[in-house]
């Protein structure tokens, strides 16, 4: 079967245009060779199905507004067991749906490849530790901007394939729906092997039929790993993915402070530290791409060498896991984030803005109070009598 | 000397360990698409008739090289083993889905479900459904039995009013339990679904019948006509807490009163009750005329 | 006091049956419409009893399509064979 690349004209663009970033995700995907997506509407993913729709018929490929996000995940199911290179997504609710299969899926070694547009920061841990059922991993890739979702986009494509595993595209409402000029062309990658373990009903009959399937069953005569020899087997290869680890890192030589971003706000911390240096302030910032595998040596040598370290997040502080993981004592680790979206829940915050995110790294940086986040004061929980004293 | 007409008492033992030179085999023992004919099911378990079937139809019409099968969960997950078929392993419900996208991906594939009732009619509901009105080219089959049979014979949608199962145990009651999801009655109602069946492996006529049915719905799946379905009533003595024997009987008299065997569906036309129950008295005098004269293809 | 008389049943067919794969369902044995089948006395490797033939078989092939197991193989003579046959009544 074939999977590689394919020329998809009319995809690709090679001069700067403006388009959404759902748009930029799924030209990239196609041009990596994605012929099936399946997926159900909803807000901020709604879009990556709507170009997929009118997108995949043009290059032969096949698209289907599924019935729930349960039957999407099972149709990618099939037409990855075909050989071809399939996608579904959602945002973090409909993810949750999707959780027994892409436990089964990973143990079935399918190179399904997963779009989060998550509505924030908050499914950090569904996406990195895994909301399945079992000991599995994904590679989870975290763009800060259209552009470089064109290329994750295809590096996940790729890696899902060179794996067998599935590889998790985390995006957000800004990434899905603000507008880039980008171009998208075909990165190469190294060749990899035939997928030979496909079916296609050509081995039907031949005493040598093929299985996909995550039970560890075999045919009769075939060799079979059996249950425990399958989670064996993908339990040993876990640690081995961790060599894809991704980083961006910058102006940590001499940091004090160092903070941890990722996605799209990323660009804004990336931003107010450019400025707090432009003012002689002694920060840096580790912008972790692959969330996982986490870049734990990158954070450990910035925290290595610094005062204090800062998660920013927005959520209720998910990340911030990894990156005590990371500084291993040898900084302490600050929480300088919050929950911030807009007022449905599904987008962008007040906190998101430069001058909030600024004075967020100065205030860890000079040691002082973070400023509030905004919404806390008036929404905030008010821990009740009865829940004062712990429980014993 | 007579020769006798009625069942003669019985003879000597005849030997039955090898084949006799001065005959013709007129039934093989597995079909070619079965790499053992050892299984783990129960004694009188009535899966193991229909992947006769199914797989025998598939050899017959020459689509062995094109098929794929998608397996749900439950007792019959384990024939994946023996079943020499591409094939993909799903989740309890899921197989339309991912038979969907095998399809979409390959069309000139013949692709088909294995499912029992716990896993299509309870957990995947709304996948069959779905699947039969978007029209896709796949069959879904259904082993109907009437409980989840792995799990010990437990309540499922297709269980029948007064059915005991391990939570039913005073008989499924109507005002607590609810009443029984005819699925391919309602399959038959949707415009997508080109050909739906109910067969039964009761009897040797039953299973001669719904052979036939197999035969008929990947042909319209090799037409490329539309959605097909053929559920078949099978019997599970273990999860119905009856000796082995009764277990035919049972199927017929319980499960099959309520499920009614027959061609739902043909070339868009549904079939209303009446037509199937006269269709199945004719049927079954006229197997089991033949079967007494020598054979259902004598 | 009993006497003994002989018939003549036509044989049409014949069965092979694998026994040891038999798991004594008994299902052949009703189905069966010349009731050519009998569940043995002695019981297979698995503690099951097996089917046995006796003259009469047609070659029908209702065993094998009520037989969960894969047991029987069907056979009919090329020319159909009269086995003589006592009772005692």
């Amino acid at each position: 079967m074939s999977t590689t690349t394919v020329d998809a004209p009319g995809i690709a663009v090679t001069e700067r245009r403006l388009m959404e970033g759902s748009e930029a995700l799924v030209r990239a995907s196609i041009v990596a060779g994605c012929r099936f997506f399946a997926g159900y509407p909803m807000t901020p993913f709604t879009e990556v199905l709507e170009h997929f729709a009118r997108l995949l018929p043009e290059v032969g490929g096949v698209c289907i507004n599924a019935e729930s996000e349960l039957e999407a995940v099972g149709m990618a199911w099939g037409a990855l067991s075909t050989g071809a290179r399939a996608a579904t997504g959602s945002t973090g609710q409909g993810l949750s749906l999707m959780q027994e299969s892409f436990s089964e899926i990973t143990v079935a070694e399918l190179p399904l490849v997963i779009f989060n547009m998550a509505r924030g920061q908050q499914d950090y841990f569904q996406a990195t530790r895994g909301g399945g059922h079992g000991d599995y991993r994904h590679i989870v890739l975290a763009p800060q901007d259209a552009q470089e979702g064109i290329e994750l986009v295809q590096l996940a494509f790729h890696l899902a394939d060179k794996w067998r595993n599935p590889v998790l595209i985390y995006g957000d409402y800004l990434l899905a729906h603000v507008q880039e000029a980008v171009t998208v062309e075909r990165i190469d990658f190294p060749e990899l092997p035939p997928k030979d373990w496909a079916v296609d009903g050509s081995r039907t009959g031949s005493g040598l039929s093929g299985t996909v399937t995550s039970l560890g069953v075999g045919k009769i005569g075939q060799f079979e790993f059996g249950q425990e020899g399958k989670y064996q087997y993908i339990a040993t290869k876990m640690p081995l993915m961790e060599r894809e680890v991704r980083v961006e890192t910058g102006y940590l030589d001499d940091a004090e402070t160092v903070v941890v971003a990722f996605g799209t706000p990323a660009k804004f911390v990336k931003y107010a530290i450019k400025q707090l240096r432009a003012d002689g302030h002694r920060v840096g910032y580790v912008r972790p791409i692959t969330l996982w595998p986490f870049p734990y040596d990158a954070v450990r040598e910035a925290a290595a060498g610094a005062r204090r370290v800062g998660s920013f997040e927005m959520s209720g502080g998910q990340m911030i896991d990894d990156v005590r993981i990371g500084a291993a004592g040898q900084a302490p680790v600050h929480f300088i984030g919050g929950v911030s979206t807009d007022q449905s829940g599904f987008g962008v915050g007040r906190m998101l803005d430069v001058v909030d995110v600024t004075a967020r790294i100065l205030a860890l940086h000079e040691g002082g109070e973070q400023p509030p986040v905004p919404g806390y004061e008036t929404y905030g929980y008010r821990i009740q009598p009865h829940q004062m004293e712990a429980t014993r | 000397m007579t020769t006798t007409s009625a069942p003669p008492p019985p003879g000597p033992i005849l030997e039955t360990s090898t084949a006799p030179a001065d005959a013709r085999r007129v039934e093989q023992l597995k079909p070619d698409l079965l790499l053992s004919p050892e299984h783990h099911m129960c004694p009188g378990c009535g899966e193991p008739l229909v992947l006769r079937l199914f797989l025998e139809a598939i050899e017959e019409l020459g689509l062995a090289t094109r098929s794929i099968a998608v397996v749900g969960i439950g007792c019959y997950t384990s024939f994946s083993g023996s079943m020499d078929v591409d094939l993909v392993q799903a989740l309890h419900g899921r197989a339309p889905s991912v038979a969907t996208g095998v399809k979409r991906m390959l069309p000139d594939s013949i692709v088909f479900t294995l499912q029992g009732d716990g896993d299509m009619v309870n957990e995947g509901l709304q996948e069959v459904i779905h699947t039969a009105a978007r029209g896709e080219k796949v069959t879904c089959i259904l082993l109907n039995n009437g409980v989840f049979g792995e799990t010990g014979g437990h309540m499922t949608a297709t269980s029948v009013i007064g059915q005991r199962t391990k939570n039913t145990l005073d008989g499924r009651d109507a005002d607590y339990h609810g009443y029984p999801i005819l699925i391919g009655d309602l399959i038959a109602q949707l415009e997508g679904a080109a050909y739906v069946a109910r067969g039964s492996v009761h009897n040797a006529g039953a299973v001669a019948r719904t052979k036939k049915m197999f035969r008929r719905a990947f042909e319209t799946q090799a037409r490329g006509d539309g959605f097909t379905f053929v559920e078949v009533l099978t019997m599970c003595p273990t999860g119905w807490f009856i000796p082995t024997v009764e277990g035919p009987g049972y199927l017929h008299d319980t499960l099959g009163e309520v499920h009614i065997m027959g061609e739902l569906k043909v070339d868009g036309v549904v079939h209303t009750t009446e037509q199937l129950h006269a269709e199945n008295a004719a049927r079954a005098a006229e197997m089991e005329a033949k079967l007494a004269a020598g054979g259902i293809d004598a | 006091m009993s006497a003994v008389s002989g018939h003549v049943v036509k044989t049409r067919g014949t069965v092979t049956i694998d026994v040891e794969t038999c798991k004594g369902c008994e299902l052949c044995i009703p189905a069966c419409p010349p009731k050519v089948l009998t569940m043995s006395t002695a019981v297979n490797r698995k503690g099951y009893r097996y089917p046995e033939l006796h003259p009469g078989c047609t070659g029908c092939a209702a065993c094998l399509m009520v037989c969960p197991d894969f047991c029987f193989e069907v056979f009919r003579f090329n020319t159909p064979r009269e086995l003589e046959v006592e009772v005692t009544s």
